[in-house]
């Protein structure tokens, strides 16, 4: 403290002649610091604000075994889609049920994801029940276009699949990822599932008869 | 006096510039401290996920899965009812550590030198971990969810799961979670990119 104190004082008064005559040296130009400043404010504030992650609902139904067969709800075959997600990407589809007890299985059709794939499948069959595909569109496009309010497009739409006489009709999807699907494929295919209207999806597994059809269905190629 | 006027004094400006900057810099270093390095999939989705509230498991692209809650509080008192569990005493330190850590992917016995660690050997043990055993027969991340859901029953439940994650381990996952008996929960919010809709 002491020699601080000393060498302080001595600076300060053998200096006393020169600093008058350097007074306008002492300012220093910040304008590069500032630019440089500013530079990395607009840097961060960007990349802050474009992280945001979305999230996609997905609602599974309660598993309850104590459900009395009466009461499941039953969907007839031909309305029933099974979509099958397997290894590299591939996507087969069949309609109705797979028993080996009654009679032969279905045959199955490849499919890829994207726009010609799986998505024009699942719009020309939703569109052929009901034009159900077309109808949630107009709907969608009422909402953007602000002639129906913003909030009410969940419930329009819940009011069109709940319809009783669509209700019978409606094209339901099975989604059966089996065990070499992606995780970036069921999120692919629950995507589909929005794009393309559908109303009635479910995400299952496949059973060990749909295993050995995607193994038959990979062999003969 | 005319003299002074041309040089303007930007000590105030600059300072504000740098306050703004280092809060930033801090803002953004907080979130990108994640244990795994996850490769999220992109949907159409524009649903925004609270960063509040959040029970996350995340499973990256090695099928290792990770666990994260939010809220100090809540973790602290989730880490005390698991090291009860599992017998594994938790000094005040560690807890602290936990309570401000992000994600974490070790199994309960290796947690307290995970928390011990430097930031750069924890990341050393990150990359060695298996993740967070969900075998059925020493499910540790059924404990984290079941004691999570009854610390903060009220918590929204997300996954995150890399592009290529294999599907089997997020259902395991998911089954867990939906299970009466460990998390009763049926909703899920998957973690995706924004991704633009189809322009027809």
């Amino acid at each position: 403290m002491a020699e601080m104190n000393t060498d302080d004082g001595g600076g300060g008064k053998k200096k006393h002649g020169k600093k008058r005559a350097k007074k306008s040296s002492t300012r220093i130009d910040m304008t590069p610091m500032v630019d440089l400043g500013f530079l990395l404010l607009t840097f961060f504030i960007l990349t802050t604000t474009f992280n945001k992650p979305q999230a996609m609902q997905l609602t599974m139904p309660k598993k309850d075994k104590d459900i009395p067969l009466d009461d499941q709800s039953k969907v007839p075959a031909d309305h029933t889609m099974n979509v099958l997600l397997t290894k590299d990407n591939v996507v087969y589809w069949y309609f109705g049920m797979a028993d080996p007890s009654k009679g032969a299985l279905p045959a199955l059709n490849k499919a890829s994801y994207g726009p010609n794939g799986l998505r024009k499948v699942l719009i020309a069959e939703n569109n052929k029940r009901h034009r159900a595909y077309d109808e949630i569109e107009k709907l969608k496009k009422d909402v953007a276009s602000g002639k129906l309010p913003k909030d009410s497009l969940g419930k329009k739409k819940g009011d069109f699949f709940s319809d009783k006489t669509r209700k019978t009709s409606i094209l339901v999807v099975l989604l059966k990822p089996d065990k070499d699907a992606k995780y970036k494929n069921i999120v692919d295919a629950l995507d589909e599932m929005a794009i393309c209207n559908v109303g009635t999806y479910a995400l299952l597994e496949a059973n060990e008869v749909e295993d050995q059809m995607i193994a038959n269905a990979n062999t003969f190629q | 006096m005319p003299k002074n006027s041309p040089s303007i004094d930007m000590t105030p400006m600059v300072d504000l510039a740098f306050l703004l900057v280092t809060f930033f810099m801090l803002i953004s270093q907080f979130r990108a401290e994640e244990a795994a390095v996850i490769d999220i999939p992109s949907s159409v989705s524009d649903l925004k996920i609270p960063e509040k509230d959040l029970l996350m498991i995340l499973v990256d692209k090695q099928d290792r899965v990770f666990f994260n809650l939010t809220g100090k509080e809540e973790r602290v008192k989730v880490l005390e009812k698991i090291g009860e569990k599992y017998k594994v005493v938790f000094n005040a330190e560690q807890k602290k550590e936990f309570s401000n850590m992000a994600s974490f992917g070790v199994p309960v016995k290796q947690l307290p030198a995970y928390l011990d660690a430097g930031s750069t050997d924890r990341k050393k043990l990150a990359e060695q971990s298996k993740g967070i055993p969900i075998d059925s027969l020493n499910c540790e991340i059924c404990d984290w969810i079941y004691f999570s859901r009854k610390t903060a029953p009220k918590f929204r439940v997300a996954i995150k799961g890399d592009q290529v994650t294999s599907y089997p381990v997020v259902r395991k996952v998911m089954n867990y979670l939906q299970d009466d008996n460990i998390g009763k929960v049926n909703k899920f919010n998957l973690i995706t990119n924004m991704e633009t809709g189809p322009s027809n």
